[in-house]
């Protein structure tokens, strides 16, 4: 299980990305906060599968634009 | 600790019992620690804060932790000067430095660690950990070196062997990750799922941050418990910034200072802005960022608290500035020449933000003004190396005589 964040840019706010996201990967999401507007949008979940799986997951929906983010913000710090 | 009721999520409201864990379980918000404030009012008195220790320990009722047991390398309680040079250079009558570059690790980062260690100890973790690029690392290592624990320091593989020098030196096992920036971040939020250690700023990150409340406890009482009309603040997750506000707040909450009028300025640097530009946007959604500037410790490109801190700059009536990176520089070389003070390189962005600030009005001359400068230059003093431009000279008197005439002008 994985908590992350994902924001999309404007061109993409309008693609099913979170529904291919468990079509093309043994992936279960469970959306639990989001706020989507026309410019942009980011959306908290959760995702069950194997870690191998939620690794190929988080990497195909970056390499369409997502940005994936851990749920607090980034970790490093200066 | 007695003061402490629970931990809450400051989206849902759900409450949940004093634990490690930074997120809340049903809606993933971040947990702030919920005191009761009543039970403070009986204990607490400026008489009381002013007799106690000259650390952040003099705050020890209104933090989340039992000082008895404090990891104490003497954090905070650090020297808020009146300015003069800098006040003049820009027509200020009431100008202050908060100089929290002169903590025991050199940056505000101990007020923060101190707090996040003391807890972890408490809850009986025997490690400490966190992903740094620098004053963190360096603030980890110390107090877990004070604290007789292990520490783990997780850097970016490309960092700078004098960035490291500081954290290294006090005995932390460091793990050079290699990969890009993206790549630190999500090794670290996978190592902190996995291992049962105190990463200081994940799953102890609401202890953590309360740290930083102390810099709005001093501040008022180093004014003479005198609430200032302005705060400039850096920003990197924007977490130091909500605090100092809610230590204000706090204050005034307990009848310790007066009403908090005081308009909040956060300030970033241009190549890593992420707060600024949705400020002047307009939004409150601020939009992660690459950073990509030489004030490497405010580069947070998702900043956590970025929302909170639009929230803050909206009820104080505050703003938001960005400092142009060929600025950065120039500020510590005016706070050093005008005041004395060598700070990093986000000390450089704040000096740069409030002649902006000055400059566009918002702060007005006779205004009681505060600054935060919150790191120690000699971490980064690559940034300024221009200045050393020594008039070689023979050894001889004559030499230094005629080096004196023609170049010097004397």
């Amino acid at each position: 299980m994985k908590k992350v964040k994902f924001t999309f840019p404007t061109d993409l706010i309008k693609e099913p990305l979170i529904y291919l996201l468990s079509q093309k990967f043994k992936l279960i999401t469970n959306i639990r906060r989001a706020d989507v507007r026309p410019d942009v949008g980011w959306v908290v979940l959760e995702i069950e599968g194997t870690d191998e799986e939620i690794e190929l997951g988080l990497d195909w929906i970056g390499s369409q634009g997502v940005r994936v983010d851990p749920v607090g913000g980034d970790i490093i710090e200066g | 600790m007695a003061n402490v009721v629970c931990l809450r999520c400051r989206e849902c409201k759900r409450e949940f019992p004093v634990e490690p864990g930074n997120v809340c379980d049903f809606c993933f918000g971040p947990l702030e620690v919920v005191y009761d404030y009543s039970a403070i009012k009986k204990i607490i008195s400026r008489e009381k804060i002013e007799a106690g220790p000259f650390n952040l320990w003099r705050y020890q009722d209104l933090l989340p932790v039992d000082a008895a047991n404090a990891i104490d390398i003497n954090a905070g309680f650090t020297p808020l000067i009146r300015s003069k040079g800098l006040a003049e250079y820009l027509g200020l009558k009431e100008l202050y430095i908060k100089n929290d570059s002169v903590n025991p690790s050199y940056s505000f980062k101990d007020r923060v660690v101190a707090v996040a260690s003391t807890k972890a100890i408490e809850f009986g973790f025997d490690t400490l950990a966190c992903a740094s690029t620098g004053n963190l690392a360096c603030s980890v290592a110390a107090h877990a070196a004070r604290a007789g624990v292990k520490s783990f320091v997780f850097i970016p593989h490309d960092l700078e062997k004098e960035k490291v020098v500081g954290a290294a030196v006090y005995g932390p096992t460091l793990i050079a990750v290699r990969g890009s920036y993206d790549d630190v971040n999500r090794v670290c939020s996978e190592v902190a799922d996995q291992h049962h250690w105190a990463f200081v700023n994940i799953n102890m990150r609401p202890f953590y941050s309360e740290g930083s409340k102390t810099l709005g406890y001093e501040v008022v009482e180093q004014l003479g418990w005198r609430i200032p009309d302005h705060a400039v603040v850096p920003a990197a997750s924007g977490s130091l910034f909500v605090k100092i506000w809610k230590g204000l707040h706090e204050l005034n909450q307990l009848d310790l200072a007066g009403d908090v009028k005081t308009k909040m300025h956060l300030v970033q640097a241009e190549g890593c802005s992420p707060i600024v530009q949705a400020y002047q946007s307009g939004v409150t959604h601020v939009k992660p960022t690459k950073p990509n500037t030489v004030a490497k410790s405010l580069g947070i490109g998702n900043p956590a608290d970025g929302f909170y801190s639009l929230q803050v700059m909206k009820n104080s009536k505050g703003s938001a500035v960005s400092a142009p990176e060929d600025e950065i520089a120039e500020g510590m070389k005016l706070l050093a020449q005008t005041e004395g003070i060598f700070t990093e390189t986000a000390g450089g962005v704040v000096i740069s933000g409030l002649r902006k600030l000055v400059r566009d009005g918002r702060i007005k001359p006779d205004d009681c003004t505060v600054v935060y400068i919150t790191g120690n230059g000699y971490k980064t003093h690559q940034v300024v190396e221009d200045v050393v431009n020594p008039i070689e000279i023979a050894p001889s008197i004559d030499a230094f005589e005629e080096a004196l005439a023609t170049r010097v002008g004397v």
